[in-house]
């Protein structure tokens, strides 16, 4: 795919700009755009975002690698993320993880090699009281069990 | 029980409706702001005796009454929506059940505080919350709330705009001044105070951070007159406050109630005790930034920040954590150091490299390789990160190891061995290739 946004995304950017003081402060915003259509931030898509932000890379990358759900490397179609923080934790959470961990076959941050899945251990995402918790892309799911998961993840294409 | 209505979180259906936000009274409380002077509203939240809900209690009224007055530079407000201190699951409730308070709330303080731009910053895994508040705000735009539409429908001159600005994924930037530079554009490292935000925060102009249901109180509080919302729970610190309370219970959930509940009350009444009928070994009260009790200290306990206070510890997020007799202190602690050593930005040394080290320390306690000298060594570790940072979050991972270490000092004893004994040699020379040819062949 060619790393370039399309004319529409550009205006939306600038418009983005023009909602802060300072047209720096739309990074974020537009990393999250740059990350949805091109699926993680490499270092061409960053190197596009400073040139449509008229900022030095090396900002870029400093802002982007400062927050954990911009993606430095690819990873799956599905990206599962279990909870293992405290409350998760004393329900379960770490179980949730392990499990998860065995049957993709795959770390912390790693993908599978089929690009279907990847894994991330996360921190407390602000649903102790459905724990333990998964996450999977932007959908939260509570309460879950080691059977639940499972047909939460063998629903995933 | 507690049968008063709720102010934050009424039992409205469809309250996230404009319609019916609007049927419900919404916006009276800031026709009747208008109708005041500034300094009045300023007045009627400094009564109301309402304190900051985002975890560190500050008077709210008193705040806003920092910001200059007299000055041309453009003001801002920062609405933080950070909520990543784990065990806190509320604001999270009002961006999904009642997001035009909030929008109403923040009108207010900037009607106040001669706010010209507000930025509601949420945390990026809150993907669906984020779009939640976006379609709240669009439709109060839509309908003339927000915006320039606001001369036509309050007959009056004053404007303010608000923007939703999401995350991506880092607890420091619920510190204030870290989220004011991720904000601004930049890697969110937190500033060091002074100057303050209200002399020179967003953009080198003056700056209000306020928690997202600080803000949903003020409308509230508009209604009733800050008088009559002073007299409701906890004498110095005022209020309802939306109590999220997880962990070993029967019935985990947020609960709107008012402070100074007794902690047993919120346990066995509101969320039926903890299952299997369990004893209680400790209890968080405020996000697992704050120092545990011990299940036999709870009783007569309030959850007020005055009562904590004087037990050492405090009311921060209101995020209420239950473990059961079962439950591994080591492990628990182990975890919490985890989460902070990972969300260190690293400016400061002692908090790079003290959590770092707590860390480590309580992987070998549970591992079973530390001598009780080295418990010492993990609460000396605390101590020196405690107060020797930029910002509190060296307070916040300090404070939850020393208080499991001083209550429950035995967990971490039983675990440790009388001395220590040097078999780390030997695993690092039975992993050079040397060695394992010398195993191979035997
Ligand atoms: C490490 C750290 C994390 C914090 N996270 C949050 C947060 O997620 N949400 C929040 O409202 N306040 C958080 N705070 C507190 C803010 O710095 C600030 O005091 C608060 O937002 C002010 O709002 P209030 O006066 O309405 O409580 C955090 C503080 C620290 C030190
Ligand atoms: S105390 Fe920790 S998180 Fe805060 S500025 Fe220092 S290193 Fe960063
Ligand atoms: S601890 Fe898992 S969501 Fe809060």
């Amino acid at each position: 795919m060619e790393i370039a946004f399309t004319s529409e995304e550009l205006e939306q950017i600038e418009k983005l700009k023009a909602l802060y003081p300072e047209s720096k402060a739309a990074i974020m915003p537009v990393l999250w755009m740059a990350q949805k259509k091109f699926d993680w931030l490499s270092e061409d898509v960053m190197k596009h975002v400073a040139e449509v932000m008229d900022l030095p890379y090396a900002h870029v990358m400093g802002v982007a690698s400062f927050y954990t759900m911009y993606h430095k490397k690819p990873m799956g179609r599905n990206h599962v993320q279990v909870c293992t923080n405290i409350s998760c934790m004393l329900k379960g959470g770490m179980e949730v993880y392990e499990h998860v961990k065995q049957r993709l076959g795959v770390g912390h941050t790693q993908a599978t090699s089929d690009g279907k899945f990847s894994l991330e251990e996360v921190e407390c995402m602000g649903a102790c009281g459905g724990a333990p918790m998964i996450a999977i892309n932007e959908d939260f799911y509570e309460n879950v069990t080691l059977q639940s998961t499972d047909a939460l993840l063998d629903k995933c294409v | 029980m507690y049968t008063a209505p709720n102010l934050v979180l009424p039992r409205v259906e469809n309250l996230s409706s404009l319609d019916v936000y609007l049927k419900h009274g919404g916006f009276d409380a800031y026709r009747r702001a208008i109708h005041l002077s500034t300094d009045e509203v300023i007045d009627e939240v400094k009564r109301s005796g309402l304190r900051g809900r985002g975890g560190a209690c500050f008077p709210t009224g008193l705040k806003w009454s920092f910001m200059p007055k007299s000055t041309d530079k453009p003001k801002y407000l920062a609405i933080n929506g950070d909520e990543s201190e784990p065990g806190s699951f509320k604001d999270r409730q009002i961006f999904e059940y009642n997001p035009h308070q909030l929008i109403e709330g923040i009108l207010i303080a900037s009607y106040a505080m001669g706010i010209s731009k507000s930025f509601i910053y949420i945390r990026g895994e809150y993907h669906k919350w984020v779009r939640l508040m976006e379609d709240a705000l669009a439709e109060a735009y839509a309908k003339g709330y927000v915006g320039s539409g606001m001369k036509q429908t309050f007959g009056n001159d004053y404007t303010t705009d608000i923007v939703v600005h999401k995350g991506a994924g880092a607890y420091i930037c619920g510190e204030e001044t870290s989220l004011m530079s991720s904000l601004e554009g930049d890697r969110g490292y937190p500033r060091f105070k002074p100057p303050f935000p209200a002399n020179k925060g967003l953009w080198g102009m003056p700056t209000t951070i306020n928690n997202v249901e600080t803000l949903a109180a003020i409308p509230p509080i508009m209604m009733l007159g800050g008088d009559a919302y002073a007299q409701i729970g906890a004498k110095g610190h005022s209020g309802t406050i939306l109590y999220g309370v997880s962990g070993h219970i029967n019935n985990p959930a947020v609960f709107e109630l008012p402070t100074g509940l007794l902690l047993t009350d919120l346990i066995y009444n509101y969320c039926n005790g903890i299952p299997n009928n369990k004893r209680i070994k400790a209890v968080i009260p405020g996000g697992s930034s704050m120092p545990p009790l011990r299940g036999d200290e709870i009783e007569g306990v309030r959850l007020d920040e005055e009562s904590l206070k004087v037990l050492g510890t405090h009311i921060g997020t209101a995020g209420v954590m239950v473990m059961d007799e079962d439950t591994d202190i080591v492990a628990v602690t182990l975890r919490i150091a985890k989460f902070y050593h990972h969300e260190s930005c690293g400016q400061c040394t002692p908090c790079r490299e003290g959590c770092g080290w707590m860390e480590k320390i309580l992987h070998r306690i549970q591992d079973g390789d530390a001598t009780s000298g080295d418990i010492d060594l993990l609460y000396d570790v605390a101590s020196n990160i405690e107060g020797n940072t930029i910002c509190a979050l060296g307070d916040a991972a300090a404070w939850p190891v020393k208080g499991f270490i001083e209550k429950f000092r035995d967990e971490f004893e039983v675990l440790c061995k009388p001395q220590r004994s040097f078999v780390a040699l030997n695993v690092v020379h039975g992993k050079r290739s040397t060695a394992s040819t010398l195993v191979r062949q035997a």
